[in-house]
């Protein structure tokens, strides 16, 4: 079968109409799980199902498309998701942040701060963040209608007692607009902050468990935290070894087999952007010989 | 030194390129044709069309020839090229009591009307390999008999006269659609129905084992299994009335279960059911038993927190290719989460040590 035998997209419009209408459901309840009938990808469910059809539902031929996985256009999913559209879509794409229109998104916020005319897809496991805490659909979907979430408090203030500290790390649960307590999607609490207040419209996907929900822009997003232990986006305390960053979230690279390693910036769209700007890290001037040699 | 890593689209390419030599294996021998998987593989290719949700033999041949043998892959093959195709409109409820039966057992009647026939069944051959196979070129021939005329009444359907065993609201309500709407909690029969149809194979046959096993045990007997093709009709809206498109086979499967009676029912036998396509009867008969098991609340039966009657953990875990893509997506890379793991597991530590400090210092 050719390409030209699919729909602009990969899926049909009648199905497209569908994940739009749960995308404005979701969009005007904000942190809201709206259920909508994931179909089946052509990709494995856990690949980023969820964020796909949320694409498919939202890009339009000028769209331009960037993909992320882990904050990297060119980790082998991103490479793959980015394919899909530019052959069943046939949309632009872009490595550059600021130049995208449409950014779907596994594990991580761009550092480059978002627009009103950008659209943020997130793939999502797992979009129950009361999940791990009660495994029954039927009972999370109560405790969020009753706006029940002391057991979710529970849990922080028990993390507190024993390690002295809020032992979650990724996937940090936040409160929308003082009503849903939401999942990010497994970023890591660092990216938090950028949730809120964003101009950008942020949608969520989770395929296999049906799941889209949404933040409109400049949407109030907490991340729960007790008053006598604020909330701490904690990241790596290192800068870029090669852009010089020291506000970007670091991924820590093992060198050598004796304990050497480096720390680079997850987003490798900001860390290009600030090299090729000049601005250099403490092994920059070492990768470049490398590069060269 | 570190290189920042590109080139994962070429690493792709190469691994599909990789991926399709390996699929072909030695180029010395000759390359399998869908049409022999369709023929020689045919309880494979019925496994792939049941939990595919879809009845092309051809297709699911096809699947497992690219799947390199692979089911689930095969089955996820199926799915996908499934969600793309138009919905043309809505068959009639197909009657299995037109059934032309290849195979028609019962365990609970020695004989009944439409007789027992055993059709081509493993059940009573000898697990002997068959070394002959490994080289025989000669087809098998079974003598035919003439086939039974009229239809073959339900087993179930005789109990039923007697009032012995309960019998199922009848409804013209048009089921909801599993591929088309979100599985909504608590489900109706009629949605269990279609999970478990298209459940894994594994799955069901292990979940149906243990209610066998004790675990909201309901002994069960095979009321009835048969095998066979049945009509398959639409209604032409440019027509009025329905006509025939076509034939498929099914394995349907009725259970008569124990039943003391409840506050609600009086004492009578109680139904499992299971219809799968193709033939797959070991998963008609898993079907069929753990239906029983989750109509615990509609009998009025005790839950015995069970696994095989918690619906919402059955349902929701039956979907192999669902279950298989979330199992296998934490193989992608996942180094943003682990390294915030890594940050919180040093903090931790650290404080941890500082806090024990001053007790080393005494």
């Amino acid at each position: 079968m050719t390409d030209q035998a699919y729909n602009f997209a990969y899926l049909d419009e009648q199905t497209k109409r569908m994940i739009r209408r749960a995308i404005l459901k979701g969009l005007a309840i904000p942190g809201y799980q709206v259920p909508f009938a994931s179909r089946e990808m052509p990709m494995p469910y856990g690949w980023g199902t969820g964020g796909v059809q949320v694409s498919a539902a939202t890009l339009t031929p000028e769209d331009t498309f960037k993909v992320i996985d882990q904050g990297a256009d060119d980790t082998t999913n991103a490479v793959s998701i980015r394919k899909f559209f530019q052959r069943t879509a046939g949309v632009a794409t872009t490595e550059e942040t600021d130049k995208a229109t449409v950014i779907q998104t596994r594990h991580r916020i761009p550092e480059t701060p978002l627009g009103e005319d950008q659209v943020l897809v997130y793939q999502v496991p797992i979009p129950e963040p009361l999940r791990f805490l009660e495994p029954r659909e039927t009972e999370t979907r109560k405790m969020h209608s009753l706006e029940e979430y002391g057991l979710m408090h529970v849990k922080l203030y028990e993390d507190i007692s024993q390690h002295g500290a809020i032992a979650t790390s990724y996937a940090y649960p936040v409160k929308v607009e003082g009503r849903y307590v939401m999942d990010p999607s497994p970023i890591p609490k660092f990216d938090n902050p950028k949730m809120a207040d964003c101009p950008a419209i942020q949608l969520f996907g989770a395929g296999r468990e049906q799941r889209i929900y949404a933040l409109p822009p400049y949407t109030k997003v907490v991340s729960l935290d007790f008053e006598d232990h604020p909330f701490d986006p904690s990241k790596a305390d290192h800068a870029c070894d090669l852009c010089g960053a020291g506000e970007s979230y670091l991924d820590e690279v093992i060198t050598d087999d004796a304990g050497g390693r480096m720390f680079v910036c997850s987003d490798t769209d900001y860390c290009r952007a600030r090299r090729e700007a000049g601005h250099l890290g403490a092994q920059a001037a070492v990768m470049e010989e490398e590069a060269g040699a | 030194m570190y290189v920042a890593v590109k080139g994962g689209e070429r690493a792709i390419d190469n691994a599909h390129a990789w991926l399709a030599e390996e699929r072909r294996g030695d180029t010395s021998v000759a390359e399998l044709s869908v049409a022999q998987i369709r023929e020689q593989l045919s309880l494979a290719v019925n496994r792939v069309m049941a939990e595919g949700s879809l009845y092309d033999p051809d297709l699911a041949a096809l699947a497992i020839k690219q799947a390199r043998g692979d089911l689930i892959e095969a089955i996820f093959l199926i799915r996908a090229y499934r969600t793309t195709l138009p919905r043309l409109g809505a068959s009639e409820p197909v009657k299995t009591a037109d059934m032309a039966c290849e195979r028609r057992i019962s365990a609970t009647f020695k004989d009944a009307p439409g007789g027992q026939v055993l059709g081509p069944t493993f059940d009573y051959t000898h697990r002997l390999l068959d070394f002959k196979l490994a080289a025989e070129s000669e087809a098998p021939q079974a003598s035919e008999a003439e086939p039974a005329k009229g239809q073959t009444p339900h087993i179930t359907g005789f109990l039923n006269r007697e009032g012995l065993i309960q019998s199922e609201p009848e409804s013209d309500e048009t089921p909801p659609d599993l591929t088309r709407e979100p599985m909504e909690l608590p489900a109706d029969r009629a949605l269990r129905l279609q999970s478990l149809s298209r459940g894994d194979e594994g799955f069901i046959l292990s979940m149906a084992y243990s209610t066998q096993r004790g675990y909201a045990r309901n002994h069960a007997f095979v009321g009835e299994l048969r095998i066979g093709s049945v009509p398959v009709e639409m209604e032409v809206p440019e027509l009025g009335f329905a006509i025939e498109i076509g034939e498929i086979t099914l394995t349907e499967c009725e259970t008569v279960n124990q039943f003391t009676g409840s506050k609600t029912e009086p004492p009578q036998f109680t139904r499992g059911y299971g219809l799968v396509f193709g033939q797959t009867e070991r998963k008609a008969i898993s079907m069929a038993l753990v239906d029983r098991a989750l109509r615990w609340n509609e009998l009025g039966e005790e839950d015995q927190g069970a696994p095989a009657q918690d619906e919402e953990f059955v349902l929701m875990h039956a979907d192999n290719i669902q279950a298989t893509g979330f199992l296998e997506h934490i193989k992608l890379p996942h180094y943003v989460d682990f390294q915030s793991e890594l940050e919180l597991v040093r903090k931790l530590r650290r404080e941890a040590e500082t806090q024990s400090m001053p007790e080393v210092a005494e």
